[in-house]
């Protein structure tokens, strides 16, 4: 199978570890993966900001990109979802582009939906001898119904002790440029957020999605009490203990 | 095609008006304690019918339906309310409405009216317009009436009165209602009475009841009103004249599509599986009821959301309040924040749609597309992509635009965004000794007000994968 990976602008500037994490794992299962050189971002910012004109050369981009792969994976249910759910959409009244689409939408994953629904793993054989508590972002939740996908990949990893966030299903109050647009109401969301990961003691917060780790990041390192450390699931599934 | 006017045009940009409700921590945690409540029932009731989903795709499909073909029913409609003995009108926004209902009330000569209630005359402002011609109108809805009493607006669909706790209308009815027991506590059941003895005497007393209505019926000409309290059947029953105001996309086809309806509202609305009262009347019945009814169709705004493919599916809403309750903007600012008598998700795509895009223009940006309104709708309107669309066609600031091509213009080319990348680490290398930024100038400052932003390490994937 020739598995692509995408790897999300946010990603690729700020978070190489989460990437590198998805190559070792899907390395370590014996599947090569490639990285077409030509990706840039999905356009998810873009579009969901009004900038529909200004989102189109991402989403052609990314569909002349990727569209010669099996399969493609990302490490980010916000962008996964953008290219399934809203590039059909984006794309309706260009036959062409539609087409193109209808290829490779379907064949978009989110890691951990590449895992357990397409390559049937569940135990990666994970150490990471922490406390943490799971985070499931909206997009992920909502959009792709990831379920509980990464919280079972979780679950197989030795040491690891999951601990239950208070109204997890909550969203932290990124939002993209909702952040900055209704700064007010994002804080007051991302409080309540950082109460319920404070109140669980745990050393990591968990997601499937670096943006809104960013953001719950941004405000635990504010609080003077918080001292739980964002981390991408991926992370956790590629770590061995060793270099705890 | 012409906009709405009246109560749905936000005075303040909501980020603006937002910041105001958000230092109220009284109003947070009413509204916190309101909406889980709500929220949680609905979820168990909802929870206990097996095929929600077939019926939410009936709902949405029974009113697409009706949208489709609106004009021809609204026509089968007057026929066959005129038939049965209503004098059916047409108003074309706010203003026709309040004047067609105030010429009506004053025929019948009388100086109060009862009032069930109804959004639509939320919407259009008739308490204001027959306060303005000397008519009092007496809200019957318990929570419509603390709001009323403590001369507020209302902040939720269906229950107008959430940003107070039980204490605050207390003291509302206290200071506020006449006659009432200076000892009057803040137990519910007192309130309770207190509210049924001061409405009582306005039951008995008024010629004329104004309503809303939840349902109309194209082939029958029926009108239904789907309540809790027993007060709108009170309305609806014992005066002599009965004036209801209803917006055009209220038409179901026949009574067989009810079915469907008076299964999905209650449960999203209050999270009963039934709602205690569901009253139905056509036209006059002699000797029975009011004897006089007029039915006023608005449109203010509705035909020019009709002509939107993608926003059209807002006029599917039944009014439930569910998106509301399990919104996580309505429930830290609450719904004054939103201008409009539509607050919440489904004010942030209906109200701007209504009153023509300048207007409200702040509102699609009132959310951050979590996407919980959208799987609580009972309708399925996907409240998400309607938000997306609107940004797509409302307006946006000159320096927000140029940022915005600027960006893509980096973006679409694999060795300018390569360059860009590279530049963002290198311009942030000095800094990283710090760790994570605290202060940002603006616009980025309202990032940095209350979080923190991390630095970019060392390498850019890319620049890891090539050396690999
Ligand atoms: S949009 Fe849907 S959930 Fe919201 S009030 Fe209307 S019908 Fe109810």
């Amino acid at each position: 199978m020739r598995i692509a990976l995408f790897i999300t602008c946010v990603n690729d500037l700020m978070y190489p570890d989460t990437g590198k994490a998805v190559v070792s794992i899907l390395e370590r299962l014996g599947h090569a993966v490639d990285f077409p050189a030509a990706q840039t971002c999905c356009g998810q910012m873009h579009a969901n900001s009004g900038y529909r004109a200004e989102a189109m050369p991402m989403v052609r981009g990314f569909v002349d990109t990727f569209r010669r792969y099996d399969a493609v994976v990302a490490p980010s249910g916000s962008c996964v979802a953008m290219v399934r759910d809203s590039y059909p959409r984006l794309a309706l009244g260009d036959p062409a582009l539609e087409a193109a689409v209808a290829e490779v939408a379907p064949r978009t994953y989110e890691f951990a939906e590449l895992l357990v629904d397409v390559l049937g793993v569940t135990d990666l054989g994970a150490v990471f001898p922490h406390t943490a508590t799971y985070h499931p972002t909206c997009h992920g939740l909502r959009m792709l119904r990831l379920g509980d996908k990464p919280l079972t990949l979780l679950r197989a990893v030795r040491g690891l002790e999951l601990r239950e966030l208070a109204g997890a299903e909550e969203c932290c109050g990124f939002g993209g440029t909702f952040a900055l647009k209704n700064a007010g109401v994002s804080a007051a969301m991302l409080a309540d957020k950082c109460g319920a990961v404070d109140s669980t003691g745990a050393e990591y917060v968990v997601a499937a999605d670096n943006s809104c780790l960013t953001h719950i990041g941004g405000g635990l390192s504010r609080r003077a009490a918080s001292t739980a450390k964002p981390i991408h699931y991926a992370e956790i599934l590629a770590s061995t203990g060793s270099a705890q | 095609m012409s906009h709405g006017t009246g109560n749905i045009v936000a005075l303040r940009p909501f980020p603006d008006a937002a910041r105001l409700e958000l230092d109220d921590a009284q109003l947070r945690a009413n509204l916190r304690r309101a909406t889980h409540t709500i929220r949680d029932k609905r979820l168990r009731v909802v929870g206990e019918v097996d095929d929600w989903e077939d019926l939410r795709r009936s709902g949405a499909a029974i009113k697409d339906d009706v949208l489709a073909r609106l004009p021809e029913l609204l026509e089968q409609f007057e026929e066959s309310a005129t038939r049965a003995g209503a004098v059916v009108h047409w108003a074309r926004d706010a203003a026709e409405a309040c004047d067609v209902v105030t010429r009506l009330v004053r025929e019948t000569a009388a100086r109060e009216v009862v009032k069930v209630k109804s959004m639509a005359t939320q919407e259009i402002g008739l308490n204001e317009a027959l306060a303005a011609v000397g008519i009092e109108a007496t809200e019957t809805d318990l929570a419509e009436l603390i709001v009323q009493l403590a001369e507020d607006t209302p902040s939720h669909i269906l229950v107008p009165a959430i940003h107070y706790n039980r204490s605050q209308i207390r003291d509302i009815f206290r200071s506020r209602m006449p006659g009432v027991a200076a000892g009057l506590t803040d137990d519910p059941p007192a309130l309770a009475e207190a509210a049924r003895t001061h409405l009582r005497a306005k039951f008995l007393s008024a010629t004329v009841g104004v309503s809303g209505a939840n349902f109309a019926i194209a082939d029958t000409g029926t009108l239904v009103v789907v309540e809790s309290e027993g007060n709108g059947r009170m309305c609806l029953t014992l005066p002599q004249t009965l004036i209801s105001v209803v917006g055009i996309e209220k038409i179901l086809p026949t009574f067989a599509e009810l079915e469907v309806f008076l299964q999905l509202l209650p449960r999203s609305s209050t999270g009963e599986r039934m709602n205690p009262y569901t009253s139905m009347w056509t036209g006059v019945t002699p000797g029975d009821g009011p004897q006089t009814t007029h039915v006023v169709l608005i449109d203010n705004g509705r035909t020019a959301t009709l002509e939107d493919e993608v926003g059209r599916q807002a006029l599917r809403c039944i009014r439930c309040s569910a998106c509301l309750n399990v919104c996580p903007v309505y429930e830290r600012v609450g719904g004054h924040a939103y201008g409009s008598v539509y607050p919440g998700p489904i004010g942030a795509i209906l109200s701007p749609q209504m009153t023509g895009a300048g207007a409200n223009k702040t509102l699609p940006y009132a959310s951050t597309l979590c996407g919980a309104c959208f799987d609580a709708c009972p309708v399925r309107i996907d409240i998400p992509q309607v938000l997306v669309h609107l940004r797509q066609k409302g307006p946006k600031p000159a320096a927000e635009r140029a940022a915005f091509r600027s960006l893509s213009w980096i973006m679409r080319d694999r060795r300018r965004y390569a360059a860009a990348l590279r530049a963002a680490r290198r311009g942030s290398a000095p800094l990283r000794g710090f760790g994570r930024l605290r202060r940002l100038p603006w616009p980025a400052s309202a990032w940095t007000d209350s979080r923190d932003v991390p630095l970019p390490p060392k390498q850019t994937f890319r620049e890891w994968w090539t050396k690999r």
